[in-house]
């Protein structure tokens, strides 16, 4: 069982960059064990074949397409069992996302299959899958392999690269499944909602990011200062985009944005891994932090242990001063 | 209505977490602590509860771990839930994901609850995945990182942020719900409480009590094997300064930048 199955989740008609990621890994793998790559697409009318067939330019051969409900996870679940079942596949590899997991895990328990998280590269070896995860909070790394197959992998974000291998159009295959009742019970009443203003922090080159350490919302304020200081932009944490105090377009992380500035600027922000992932590209990394022991301090270029309250102001001062003279 | 909430018993937040590399699997020794996201997943139980709309009967915590896991239980009795079980056997030793959310449903299965909520992680595992594990098993719709839910009659209404924005998403009960850390803000146990929790009931079982078939439990029932445990590439450290004089911190800062030429 050589193939590899991987998920492409969609959105108002363009496909994940993340799964796009999964899609070309899954490709380059399945040529390494001599297997096929497919793909499995959820969704509705607007899975046009066109749309499907061109996941074949990311390397995929196969492309299945399901009528289900797009967003929640068991109604995937449902449809990659039955391609499991029926098909020659070893491993089914998901790129970073809140979906992922979600069907990742549903398919250990359905398949009664390993699964690795968090993954940052995969190696073909002998014939299977290794998967290296790094973990507690990435002070140490490890090589998982499958004690049997199938094996599940769920990728980090942005670990896998996005790569247009040329190839043709992929077969694009239509599959019948009737649904599991539990996998009914969950309805989407509302997707992608946008909570607060819409900011552009992606294209910024020089961000100061505001965490939970901030204390409230108008503790964005000592951030806005700063960003309106050094002409840049104020990004945030989920914790603090959960509580309602910065908008959602100025997450960096996981379930936000991807940002590479030449500057980020952390002001009482953590350093969680699924924050991490989306800004660890910054070419450099400023942390202010009380907490000694914060993670972030382990990738930052300058860590400052202190409170942000007394820092943030004098800061913005002596930025401003500099600027000026 | 019954909840049963699912609670872990992690290394403290203040102890470095370390891997015993004889065994592959994380030094759980030294001071544990309940898993900090998991006291969000019995708030919202107790709101649940609280809230009037509809009538619990019932809020059982549940953990699977070795002997000392107790405590955890002791904890989140403490924290509002009026009975615990503790699913504890030398089998159950090194269990992957897949063999424990298999051993957790079998247990759940056995309470019959109408709700199952769980923390968003647990502090040491970082798995994300116990939620889906166990509502597949249980063949219960589920939705995770959930951080609003509303009760009604015979259904949850959720919210979470995922992949595009913010979903709201119906869910009809039984269902399971892993909750996000933003979803309230965890009371702290009384002195009462804590000093009642050890009177509250507490049935510990066996592999063999719930049902659960050995071979697909514990290291040996486990579908993923740790091959090699490697340390992270070497990376530059960066400097640090702690901050006393402010003045003197913040003259450092603007020097480091301006050599940067971030400050053009
Ligand atoms: C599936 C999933 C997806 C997620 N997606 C994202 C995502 O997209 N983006 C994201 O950011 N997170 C995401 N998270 C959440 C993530 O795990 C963390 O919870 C979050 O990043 C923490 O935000 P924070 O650093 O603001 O808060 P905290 O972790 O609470 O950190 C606050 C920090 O502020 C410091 N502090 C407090 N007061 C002061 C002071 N006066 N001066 C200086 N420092 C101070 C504290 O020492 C602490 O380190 C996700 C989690 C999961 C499970
Ligand atoms: N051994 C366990 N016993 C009980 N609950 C658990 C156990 N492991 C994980 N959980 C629950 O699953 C949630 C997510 O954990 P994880 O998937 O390991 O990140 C935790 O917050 C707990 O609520």
């Amino acid at each position: 069982m050589s193939g590899i199955l991987t998920y492409a989740l969609h959105y108002e008609g363009a496909f994940n960059k993340n799964s796009l990621g999964a899609v070309s890994e899954g490709a380059k793998l399945a040529a390494e064990l001599g297997g096929e790559a497919a793909v499995v697409v959820v969704g509705g009318d607007d899975l046009t074949d066109e749309m499907c067939a061109g996941l074949g330019s990311y390397g995929a051969a196969k492309v299945y397409r399901a009528r289900a409900p797009e967003g929640l996870g068991a109604p995937v679940v449902d449809v990659m069992a039955k391609i499991f079942a029926d098909g020659d596949y070893g491993y089914a590899l998901f790129g970073g996302g809140l979906l992922g997991f979600e069907i990742g895990a549903g398919l250990t328990a359905r398949l009664h299959a390993g699964v690795t998280m968090e993954v940052t590269q995969v190696k073909a070896q002998d014939g299977k899958l290794v998967a290296v995860r790094p973990i507690l909070q990435d002070s140490a790394i490890v090589d998982v392999e499958y004690v049997s197959e199938p094996g599940i992998i769920i990728g980090r974000l942005n670990a896998f690269e996005i790569s247009q291998s040329g190839g043709g159009p992929a077969e694009v295959v239509d599959v019948d499944v009737t649904l599991e009742e539990h996998s009914t019970k969950a309805t989407m009443v509302q997707r992608g909602e946008q909570r607060g203003a819409d900011v552009n922090i992606e294209d910024a080159d020089l961000l100061v990011a505001g965490g939970r350490g901030l204390g409230k919302a108008e503790g964005f304020e000592l951030c806005e200062e700063l960003a309106t200081a050094l002409g840049g932009t104020v990004a945030a944490t989920r914790a603090v985009v959960d509580a309602g105090w910065y908008p959602y377009a100025a997450q960096i992380g996981q379930t936000g944005k991807t940002v590479a500035p030449k500057l980020y600027l952390a002001a009482g922000i953590s350093g969680a891994i699924q924050h991490k992932v989306g800004m660890q590209a910054s070419e450099n990394i400023v942390a202010i932090n009380k907490d000694p022991n914060a993670p972030i301090f382990e990738f930052s270029d300058l860590g400052i242990v202190g409170d942000l309250n007394k820092i943030l102001p004098k800061l913005t001062e002596a930025v401003k001063a500099k600027k000026g003279g | 209505m019954k909840i049963c909430v699912l609670v872990k018993e992690v290394p403290d937040a203040a102890v470095e977490k370390r891997i015993d590399h004889a065994s592959k699997r994380i030094d759980r020794s030294g001071e544990k602590n309940l898993n900090p996201f998991d006291t969000h997943a019995i708030e919202a139980a107790m709101q649940v509860k609280e809230g009037g709309v509809v009538e619990v009967e019932e809020v059982v915590a549940v953990t699977m771990g070795p002997e000392s896991a107790f405590r955890a239980l002791h904890k989140a009795v403490s924290l509002g839930a009026d009975r615990s079980i503790h699913l504890t056997d030398d089998a159950l030793a090194g269990s992957d994901c897949c063999a424990t959310g298999y051993a957790l449903a079998k247990v759940l299965a056995e309470e019959s609850p109408d709700l199952v909520l769980l923390g968003q992680q647990s502090d040491d595992g970082e798995c994300y995945t116990m939620g889906a594990i166990v509502a597949d098993h249980l063949k219960m719709p589920s939705l995770t990182q959930v951080i609003k839910m509303d009760v009604e009659e015979g259904k949850l209404r959720c919210e979470r942020q995922a992949e595009y924005g913010y979903d709201t998403v119906e869910i009809s009960l039984p269902a399971v719900i892993s909750v996000g850390d933003a979803i309230n803000e965890p009371r702290y146990p009384s002195l009462k409480a804590i000093m009642g929790a050890k009177k509250k009931q507490l049935d510990t079982k066996a592999v063999g009590d719930a049902g659960i078939e050995a071979d697909r439990v514990g290291e040996s029932g486990s579908r993923t094997s740790v091959l090699a445990i490697n340390p992270p590439p070497a990376k530059q450290a960066g400097e640090i300064i702690e901050d006393e004089d402010t003045n003197e911190t913040v003259e450092k800062i603007v020097a480091w930048l301006d050599e940067r030429k971030l400050l053009a």
